[in-house]
Parts: C-alpha cells; sequence; structure tokens
C-alpha cells in the first residue's frame, strides 16, 4: 500500500516506472491470486494430495476424468444452460428493455419493478422460488391448479430443475435489462426517421438498424453471460440444498445436484471433489478444465476490447 | 409535363393524410395501450414472488403446512422467532464486516490502478488491461485450490479473512469499471494539472477524483452487494459453525438446519432482503449509472 501513496520521483521522467509503482500492488495481486495459484494447480493436477501426504501419479488424473461419469453429466448441464438459460435471458431482457423504453406512462415505477429482483441476494432469490415452486405448498401450482392444470415437480423433478433454474434467471435480469436500454436509447433517432422513410417496417428497422447498433453491447453481454454460465454455481447449489431439505456441512451425505445430478455443473462437482472428498489433486484437473473452457470465450471478448482500444 | 396532369387533386391529397393521420394515430393509442398492458401484466409477475413471500411470512406454522395462500391471521411475531432460532443477527454482523471492510479494501487500492491503466503511458498497458479483464472473468473455482491451502496452512480458513485480505490489492472488476469511466475524463485536465506542478498523486486527489465521485460510488456499491450477497466465498471459507455463517449461506441452511416450516423460512428471507432494497432507494440513481458503465461496448 505504502507503494501507492509514496508520490514517485520527480528524476524518473518515463511514465513507465510510474506506472510499475502504482500498479505494483495489482501485480502483486495479479501474481499471488492468479499465476501462482494457475501454475500450483497445474503442479498438484499431477499429483495424489488429501492435504495430509503428497503423492505424484502422472496422468492417473487426467485418465480418470476422461472416465468420471460426474463430468460428462455436468457438461451436459452446462450445455444446457448455455445453449437455453443464456439466450432466454438475454433475449428477454432485450425485450424487455424494448418495452420499457416505449413506456410513457409510470416509467419509474415499473423500471423499478424490473430491476428490483436483480438486487435480491442470490441466496434469497433462489430460496424464493424453491418455495413458489414447491410441489406441495408452492403458490404457483395452486395457481395452476385453478386452471386445471397440474403443476411439475420443478425443482424436485430433473426434467423441470433447469427450467425452473431458468425462470428465476428471468426474474433477476434487470441488471442486463438496464445495460439494453441504455444501448437503444443511445441509437441515433434520424436513423429510425431515415428507415421508415425507405418504407421499413418495425422488424425490419430492428434488423437494420437497432441490431447493428447495439451489437457490441449484445456480443458483451452474451459472451460475459456465457462465461457466468459456466461457472454456475450458488443458484444450482442453494437450489438442490433447499429441495432436497439436506444440510451441506463438512462429513454430511449430500450428493450434489439434487435432482439426479441434473442441477450437478462442473464447478459444484469441483468443490465437492476437491473440497468435501479433500481429493485436492483430481480438483485441480477440474479446475484446469474449466480455466479452459472459460478462456475460450474470455479470448472472445479479449478481441472485442482490443478492437475498441483500437477505434478509440 | 404540365403540372395539372402529375399532382393529383388537392382535396384528395388534403383528405388522404387526414385518413393517413387518423389511422396512424389510433394505430399510435392502440400501440400505447398494448404495450403499457403488457407492462403492467410483467410488472405483476414481476411483483408475485415478493407478495407470496410477505403472506407466507405472516402464517402460522400449522398453516404454513397447507396449501393456503392468504394468511389466516398475521403472525407479526413470526419476525422475532426467527430472531430466537437462529443466529441472525451474527451473521448480519458478520457479513456486514466482510462487505464495510471488502469496500474500503477494494475502493482504496483499485483507484490508484485504474488511474494509471487510464493514464499513463507506458508498454505493455494494452497487456495490464486485458489481464485485468482475464482475471475478471477468471472463474473463482479455478484456483480455488491453491490459495485455499495457503489461507489452511496461515490457520485463517474457518474465518472470512480469506476473502477480505486479497481486496488490499485491488479487485479486478473495480479496476475494470473505474478505468472504463477515468479513461472518458479529458486529458487536458490532468495535462493541466501537471503543468500546475502537481504530482501524480495530488492530480488524482484533487482533479480526477472529484471527476470520477460517481463512478466511485458505483464501484462502491457493487462491491458492497458482492459482498454482502456472496455465497461461493464464505461457502469455501467461513466453515460450518453457526456463529461464522454469513447471511447468505445461514439463510441457505436455515429451513433444513432449524427444521423449521416455509413460514419462518420466508420471514428470515425478507429480513436478509430488506437491507438491499433499503440500500437501492437511497442510491438509486448510483445504480442505474453504474449498470450502464458495466455494459459498455466492446
Amino acid at each position: 500500500m505504502t507503494a501507492v501513496h509514496a508520490a514517485p520521483p520527480r528524476r524518473w521522467r518515463g511514465e513507465g516506472l510510474r506506472a510499475l509503482v502504482w500498479l505494483s500492488p495489482w501485480i502483486a495481486g495479479v501474481s499471488i491470486f492468479f499465476v501462482y495459484p494457475l501454475l500450483s494447480t497445474v503442479y498438484f493436477s499431477f499429483h495424489r494430495y488429501d492435504m495430509y501426504t503428497l503423492e505424484f501419479i502422472g496422468l492417473d488424473n487426467y485418465r480418470y476424468l476422461l472416465q468420471d461419469a460426474r463430468v460428462a453429466t455436468s457438461a451436459r448441464n452446462t450445455l444446457w444452460l448455455v445453449a437455453v438459460m443464456v439466450p432466454a435471458t438475454v433475449l428477454f431482457s432485450l425485450a424487455l428493455a424494448q418495452l420499457v423504453i416505449r413506456l410513457k406512462a409510470g416509467v419509474g415505477l415499473l423500471r423499478t419493478i424490473f430491476y428490483l429482483p436483480s438486487l435480491v441476494p442470490m441466496t434469497a432469490g433462489t430460496i424464493t422460488f424453491v418455495f413458489l415452486l414447491n410441489p406441495g405448498t408452492g403458490p404457483v401450482n395452486q395457481v395452476l391448479a385453478w386452471f386445471g392444470i397440474e403443476g411439475p415437480d420443478w425443482f424436485g423433478d430433473p426434467a423441470w430443475s433447469k427450467p425452473s433454474l431458468t425462470m428465476l434467471s428471468l426474474w433477476g435480469c434487470g441488471q442486463l435489462t438496464v445495460i439494453f436500454m441504455a444501448a437503444l436509447l443511445d441509437v441515433p433517432r434520424h436513423l429510425y426517421e431515415a428507415a421508415a422513410i425507405d418504407g421499413a417496417g418495425p422488424w425490419r428497422q430492428f434488423r437494420s438498424v437497432t441490431l447493428p447498433m447495439i451489437a457490441p453491447v449484445l456480443l458483451f453481454a452474451l459472451v460475459t453471460n456465457v462465461i457466468y454460465a459456466l461457472q454456475y454455481f450458488s443458484q444450482a447449489m442453494i437450489a438442490s440444498r433447499v429441495a432436497s431439505g439436506v444440510t451441506d456441512s463438512a462429513g454430511s451425505s449430500f450428493s450434489p445436484g439434487y435432482p439426479d445430478e441434473s442441477l450437478l455443473t462442473l464447478p459444484q462437482w469441483l468443490f465437492h471433489v476437491g473440497f468435501r472428498d479433500y481429493s485436492m489433486g483430481y480438483a485441480c484437473v477440474l479446475a484446469l478444465l474449466l480455466f479452459g473452457t472459460s478462456m475460450i470465450f474470455t479470448l472472445i471478448l479479449l478481441r472485442q476490447f482490443r478492437r475498441a482500444e483500437e477505434v478509440s | 409535363m404540365s403540372a395539372t396532369i402529375t399532382a393529383p387533386p388537392r382535396a384528395a391529397v388534403a383528405r388522404g393524410a387526414r385518413h393517413d393521420g387518423g389511422r396512424a394515430r389510433r394505430r399510435r393509442v392502440l400501440m400505447w395501450i398494448a404495450t403499457h398492458c403488457v407492462a403492467i401484466a410483467l410488472a405483476l409477475m414481476f411483483l408475485a414472488p415478493v407478495v407470496f413471500i410477505g403472506l407466507t411470512a405472516l402464517m402460522t406454522d400449522e398453516q404454513a403446512l397447507t396449501s393456503e395462500l392468504w394468511p389466516q391471521s398475521w403472525n407479526w411475531d413470526n419476525f422475532a422467532v426467527v430472531f430466537e432460532k437462529s443466529l441472525l443477527l451474527r451473521w448480519a454482523g458478520n457479513t456486514l464486516m466482510y462487505a464495510a471492510l471488502g469496500t474500503v479494501f477494494t475502493v482504496v487500492s483499485s483507484v490508484p490502478v485504474a488511474y494509471a491503466l487510464a493514464r499513463f503511458r507506458f508498454r505493455g498497458r494494452r497487456l495490464a488491461f486485458l489481464v485485468v479483464i482475464t482475471t475478471m472473468m477468471l472463474p473463482p473455482q479455478v484456483v480455488a485450490v491453491p490459495i485455499y491451502l495457503v489461507w489452511a496452512r496461515l490457520g485463517l480458513t474457518d474465518s472470512l479473512w480469506p476473502l477480505i485480505l486479497p481486496m488490499v490489492l485491488g479487485d479486478a472488476f473495480s479496476i475494470f469499471l473505474l478505468r472504463q469511466f477515468l479513461v472518458t475524463i479529458p486529458r487536458d485536465y490532468t495535462d493541466a494539472a501537471k503543468v500546475d506542478g502537481c504530482s501524480d498523486l495530488r492530480t488524482l486527489l484533487r482533479v480526477v477524483l472529484p471527476m470520477a465521485r460517481p463512478a466511485i460510488a458505483a464501484v462502491a456499491l457493487f462491491q458492497f452487494f458482492y459482498c454482502w450477497n456472496d455465497y461461493y466465498g464464505p461457502l469455501l471459507y467461513a466453515g460450518v459453525e453457526q456463529e461464522k455463517l454469513t447471511l447468505s449461506l445461514g439463510l441457505a441452511t436455515f429451513k433444513a438446519f432449524h427444521s423449521v416450516q416455509w413460514n419462518l423460512t420466508m420471514a428470515a428471507t425478507l429480513m436478509v432482503t430488506a437491507p438491499v432494497i433499503i440500500v437501492f432507494f437511497l442510491a438509486q440513481r448510483v445504480f442505474i449509472e453504474g449498470v450502464t458503465l458495466t455494459g459498455v461496448k466492446g
């Protein structure tokens, strides 16, 4: 911290050295909390380690990865999240933003109502949805019953657990909606007027004017949400726990991903392997798998930023 | 060609225009009604969960076991029972310490880094920014094992310190957000300060900070909320003893651990959520401006 507050000596004309001084706490942070643990993860991945004994086992952990049915299951679940939950959330937010910017009356109130759920703590939101959707006394199935519809078991049914979490994700789409609203309001009005004069209908205007103008924001939102889907953890974990009625504390026999591993994601499996079973070495292999997949999408993001930097 | 042939009769033009205008206006009115109806319907759906939580939180234990939606009697003391059954206040204290210290550390450590990234010209500046984005998007589980082992060796697991202390060295998301804001401050301001003989630090404190106040406020709020809501971090480090839990951790185990009904669980959920909502209403503008900043064009 002292490095930050000490004004660099005057003789350092070059900004490089001054930058180094200013950045040094952060550089230390990146080294300690990113570079070191990443290298260490690679090292541990070739070992069996339970926090007491460290044993070199070569590629055994990697071989086990290929046979681990849980990994295949989490990959399938994550693919579902990326293919359904992410597009659903992004499209819904975009549609909601389109709707809100067209409102004339009660804008402030409605905007607040749409935004607030995104601030509700994840734990509280997830528990709320498990309650709303619980098959015994849950209000949703009660209301469905008024219309003669027999609601599913939601968080208790492997086929409905992920759609249930998708609804939770839609409920909390406020942040994304605000981002899209800002982007939509940034589109110059005269472009729409020009398009209208050329006879473009609403859909055509959206495709030829709105979409290209908000494309960077849309791409940014899609990519970041895909990365968040890859690290999907808390909501799935809490939903599994609360719906199954089992507390997960050290030594308990909680099986992650309830029901039927339908909510198991790679980060959860990693957590379970590493911090409940204490198979640290194998957990590191899972960590590297997670790192590899999320880096693919991070690279898309980086390219996007580099392009933006070149323009400015 | 003569005008009389090409120009349509004036009356027809006028009639057509009025006719189109009427239809356009009618269509506009219908659109207005349609959008507002859809918006109100959606708003009701967004509100419904909160209404049901509130109603259930006030039911008796017996009624919470039934499928009734409206409380027969309004049991306000359910909220008091939650305090008796759990260590809610203790959890709130732990959470507050995590969030308050985390926010202060993050802001103090991230502002200088963001400023250097936004203003100084040096080789590797672009690389540094890309590293910020990479660490920002890094799933926390990737590096969890070695970092956990370090904290375990230091004897700091079973506490929230492994979550708080790293923030002394800057937080990637906060640096990113502040940097995005600081690059928009025209160089003229900082250059003028330099000409007047201000050091880098004075320039930051006297010129840049006052201009960056909205961005700093947004970063502070986001960080506070992040810590307040964090579930994964405390799950990894806080241990299992009830006194050491945070609100989100305690709430997640509340129903099963204390074997209570939905009514008390919903009362606890409401109490965990309420502070967040109150802070939002106090700082609404900061939020909306801050969120807009996160959506920056790539």
